[in-house]
């Protein structure tokens, strides 16, 4: 029982903190907190002391600010909340800076939303999940869901605060969540965006007045959508309403309230009301409402119409196009194409059918997602949208799924455009930075010599040797005799047991053959180190272990990759391409092979993370990750050399492990016995003590290691 | 009442079955018939293909045998083998040497689980041969004049080892099923599972919403058959929410999330 156990006294705390916060350094005072802590119950200082050492790693003026509020509210506070405030806190940081992790410090209520002592919040966090398959789930354009410091929504994404803890209950704060994500997403499905709002509310003499009344019409207006389109959610947020004691309407505004529960009622009938509120008084906006920003809509809205009629009219020239639908025909005749909708009823999306000359096409997925898409923002596809596209009149490119030159990063400005984001584990924090490494795969620049030419010489004897030892293993079908059930009868059982009845024994019923599949079905990908510090003799020992590797896995009929992995800074993590897990092995992964070269440093964790996730997207029984390394995990600047990187490794390495992935490390490093065990398990790795060894040893430690 | 014992090619469909047509998929099979074609059935799970073979079987008086193939399923399992009875040897015939015989239709289920010998048997009886090689007996089976072949595959599924040839799909007249329209659907629910057109209206609005799911956390959304099963338990009297939950939520997918996601949608709709 932790309260049974004595509470610190003030000189204990006082002396943790002074070593946490560095008060040699800072000059904080802490003895006036030591004081404040030591008040508090044993479990309540142990949790506040953890969270503050954990804190004080990231930063210690945000630990500071963190120990002075949560004191106080550490009492009447779930404990589950003020993690999560300090973990929101600390992501702030990593993202953008210390002014606003210590603004969210300061901000705490804001952040909860606290209204109840003792609430029990809904964590964004947590139903996170939930909720954006929730709200895919409904018809429209795919949203996202994002955390905000309000609810609103940009027309594309949704924004959630972290904590929702306006009613008492846990699953009373979930549902008040999901009608603010319903109401948001009942905004762009509903067309509230299809006027301009900007300018009708900007005509008023207070527009901020006339966009909070026209906010609050339309959500009367959308509530009887919702009521239409999900009655059971509508229930639920009339009970929330109750539950809040929130006052009923004005009489006048219950009239409008029924004009726009109309079925035929649009945003324009809510600007219409508009005008005639704007005299009255405000009445209080609704709980699961949210926040109407027009500057985050109108940016969005005005890009995304401009780049979906683009990609309309590009992706109908290239359906008119294509080769197979008309080959008689010339190409300078466009083909008209319109667009037909199958229901007038407004509750309904339409069914959109292309009409290419006359015929009715079935539009493929994107197109479909695209026509729907500019049907919500316009209400319908405006015929100017449905010219195809001229040869020439656009560069696709510019619009499309950005595919661009990862090296281009690095010249003007630094942008994380077509990078994948992956956390870190913090071992200090005890928890991971999130979308903390930016990744980014590239392909080695192919050197086309006689590299391949040249190690297969110098090894000949152990190739054909190789050849042999994984031609045994290959998989090949075996006819199993004596079988209860098979293709074809067991002869040689047959007589046998015909003479054991003769004999009167009793007779055998397995008399039968069958084709036995032994099937191997490994997929392996191979990891391996460039980093600086492969400079050499390392970097040739694995260019030929590669390359020996790829003869004998071709041999085998193994499926396999081959990345290269190197990074300085969390800001550019690279992956080189060298093979692909379907690539055949031919001239292109040979002069790869021969162009891998060392560059900078060995962080680790982002390269298992992201190849753990190609593997596991790869349909085979046995998954494995081959780490060749010379070296611990290691980086320049942000502290990753050491225990940092270490422990990082370890929560990737875990994170591999539990997804179904077996990862094994060979290693030249000869004094990797003293932390790879930490990382890759006791029987998880093999030391080369030379680099010359390597190319000898590989594939046969392949072959063990793959052995059934 | 007791089970009937029938064998393949006594199994003929006697009562109509229920089966709305969405396009001319009947038409085109029945022609396909008359000239004696191959048909392949491309679909997603549950959207009506079984349902359709047997209608066509009733339509044309046929005896139907269902083959489901599985990863194990072999030439054998379809030809024939040899069994040992009183310590002799004798020939059995397999499911499609049957229908073969009795000029039946043959009806093998998503073919691409079956084993790839198994399309050695199938392609001269695809062509204009339309004879079955008996390797062990050492005959060619000619096809009864009466006999179809129908195969059926879901290209949803698609991975790299489970694709359907070239040279095995250019033998078909293929036939594509998806799931039905809107109101088609509507109407196939409300006359399956005898409940009322709103709830009908209800269950295939959320059969939607799961199906906007597809590729961001479910392979497939609910299908046809789903709706029906949880129509028929509304129509006993379970609840809606229940309903879908049991019928549907747990039987597309077990992620806990998603679960959650589908029961949250379920249960704003009724």
């Amino acid at each position: 029982m932790a309260d049974t156990i004595h509470p610190l006294t003030a000189a204990q705390i006082e002396e943790s903190l002074e070593t946490w916060l560095e008060i040699d350094l800072t000059f904080l005072h802490v003895d006036g907190l030591a004081a404040e802590i030591s008040t508090l119950r044993r479990n309540e200082q142990d949790f506040l002391l953890n969270w503050i050492r954990r804190i004080a790693t990231t930063n210690i003026e945000i630990a500071y600010q963190f120990a002075r509020r949560a004191t106080r509210i550490v009492m009447h506070t779930e404990q589950r909340l003020v993690e999560a405030w300090a973990l929101h806190a600390m992501d702030s940081y990593d993202r953008v800076g210390l002014r606003l992790a210590l603004q969210v410090i300061q901000e705490v209520e804001r952040f909860m939303q606290l209204s109840h002592a003792r609430a029990s919040g809904a964590i964004f966090e947590d139903i996170r999940g939930i909720l954006l398959n929730f709200v895919r789930g409904l018809s429209g354009r795919p949203l996202k869901l994002e955390e905000g410091d309000a609810v609103y929504t940009d027309s594309e994404t949704l924004y959630l605060p972290a904590i929702v803890a306006k009613m008492e209950k846990q699953e009373d704060n979930f549902l008040l969540c999901k009608a603010m994500v319903a109401m948001l997403w009942a905004q762009t499905r509903f067309g509230s965006f299809r006027a301009n709002l900007i300018d009708d509310l900007g005509a008023y003499p207070d527009p901020q007045r006339a966009c909070q009344l026209f906010h609050l019409l339309e959500t009367l207006r959308l509530e009887a959508c919702l009521h239409r389109e999900l009655p059971g959610l509508f229930r639920e947020m009339q009970r929330l309403k109750t539950t809040l004691g929130e006052a009923t309407l004005p009489d006048e505004w219950q009239d409008w309230a029924r004009q726009l529960a109309q079925p035929r009622a649009t945003v324009d009938d809510s600007l219409r009301l508009l005008s005639r509120a704007y005299a009255g008084p405000t009445p209080a906006a609704i709980c699961y409402q949210g926040e109407l920003r027009l500057d985050a809509i109108a940016g969005c809205l005005a890009a995304r119409m401009a780049r979906e009629k683009i990609r309309l009219r590009v992706k109908l020239a290239q359906l008119v196009n294509a080769p197979e639908k008309q080959p008689e025909e010339d190409a300078s005749a466009m083909p008209t194409v319109e667009v037909t909708q199958q229901t007038d009823s407004p509750a309904e999306l339409p069914e959109l059918t292309l009409m290419l000359d006359d015929t009715p096409v079935s539009p493929p997925e994107d197109v479909r997602q695209l026509l729907t898409s500019i049907y919500l923002d316009w209400g319908n596809i405006p015929p100017e949208h449905l010219i195809p596209a001229g040869p020439g009149e656009y560069d696709l490119d510019v619009f499309a799924a950005q595919t661009r030159d990862p090296d281009a990063v690095w010249q003007g400005t630094y942008h994380e455009e077509g990078a994948i984001l992956y956390p870190e584990w913090d071992f200090g924090r005890q928890h991971y930075r999130k979308n903390w490494c930016v990744m980014r795969e590239k392909d080695v620049a192919p050197v086309f010599d006689d590299f391949t030419t040249q190690v297969k010489q110098k090894y000949s004897g152990l190739i054909k040797q190789l050849h042999r030892a994984f031609e045994a293993m290959r998989d090949e079908n075996r006819r199993l005799r004596r079988q209860a059930h098979g293709d074809d009868i067991d002869i040689d059982a047959l007589v046998e047991a015909l003479a054991d009845t003769r004999d009167g024994s009793e007779m055998d019923d397995r008399l039968f053959t069958r084709m036995h599949r032994t099937e191997r079905n490994i997929a392996v990908i191979f990891m391996v180190d460039m980093s600086g510090s492969t400079k050499g003799w390392i970097n040739d020992a694995e260019r030929e272990s590669l390359v020996l590797l790829c003869e004998a896995l071709e041999t085998l009929g193994d499926r396999y990759a081959i990345y290269g992995f190197s990074g300085i800074t969390r800001k550019r993590c690279e992956l080189y391409r060298i093979k692909q897990i379907d690539e055949p092995y031919d001239e292109a992964v040979r002069a790869r092979i021969s162009g891998i070269r060392p560059q900078d440093y060995t962080r680790m964790g982002f390269a298992i993370r992201h190849l753990t996730h190609l593997l596991n997207a790869v349909d085979a029984r046995t998954k494995l990750l081959v780490t060749l390394s010379d070296g611990k995990p290691d980086d320049y600047h942000d502290g990753y050399r050491g225990p940092y990187g270490i422990e990082d490794t370890r929560k990737a390495l875990q994170e591999a492990k539990r997804s179904g992935v077996h990862p094994f490390c060979i290693t030249l490093d000869t004094e990797a016995r003293g932390y790879l065990p930490h990382l890759y398990g006791a029987a998880n790795y093999i030391v080369i003590d030379a680099a010359p060894k390597l190319p000898l040893k590989i594939a046969d430690i392949y072959r063990r290691l793959t052995l059934s | 009442m007791q089970a009937r014992a029938l064998t393949p090619e006594e199994y003929f469909i006697e009562a109509e079955p229920y089966y709305e047509a969405s396009g001319d998929e009947v038409v085109i099979f029945e022609a396909a018939y008359r000239n004696k074609l191959p048909i392949l059935l491309k679909g997603p799970t549950g959207c009506g293909k079984t349902r359709f073979m047997e209608y066509m079987a009733w339509r044309l008086e046929r005896p139907l045998i269902t083959v489901s193939c599985h990863d194990d399923l072999t030439a054998s399992d379809l030809v024939g083998r040899y069994l040992v009875k009183g310590g002799e040897t004798v020939w059995v015939d397999g499911p499609l040497a049957r229908a073969v015989r009795a000029g039946g239709i043959c009806y093998l289920d998503e073919i691409v689980e079956a084993r790839k010998d198994t399309m050695v048997v199938i392609h001269p009886l695809a062509d204009d041969r339309r004879v079955l090689p008996m390797e062990k007996l050492g005959v060619l089976l000619e096809a009864n004049q009466d006999f179809c072949l129908a195969i059926s595959y879901n290209p949803g599924y698609q991975s790299v080892l489970k694709d359907l040839k070239q040279s095995t799909r250019q033998r078909f007249v293929a036939l594509e099923f998806s799931y039905p329209s809107a109101a088609l659907e509507r109407r196939i629910v409300a006359n399956e599972a005898s409940i009322a057109a709103e709830m009908a209206e209800q269950l295939v609005k959320f059969a939607h919403m799961t199906r906007n799911l597809k590729g961001s956390g479910l392979d497939e959304g609910a299908s046809t058959r789903l709706l029906v099963h949880a129509g028929k338990l509304i129509a006993s009297g379970v609840g809606p929410v229940s309903a879908c939950q049991s019928a549907i939520a747990q039987a597309i997918t077990d992620d806990p999330e998603m679960l959650t996601a589908i029961q949250e949608l379920s249960s704003s709709l009724f």
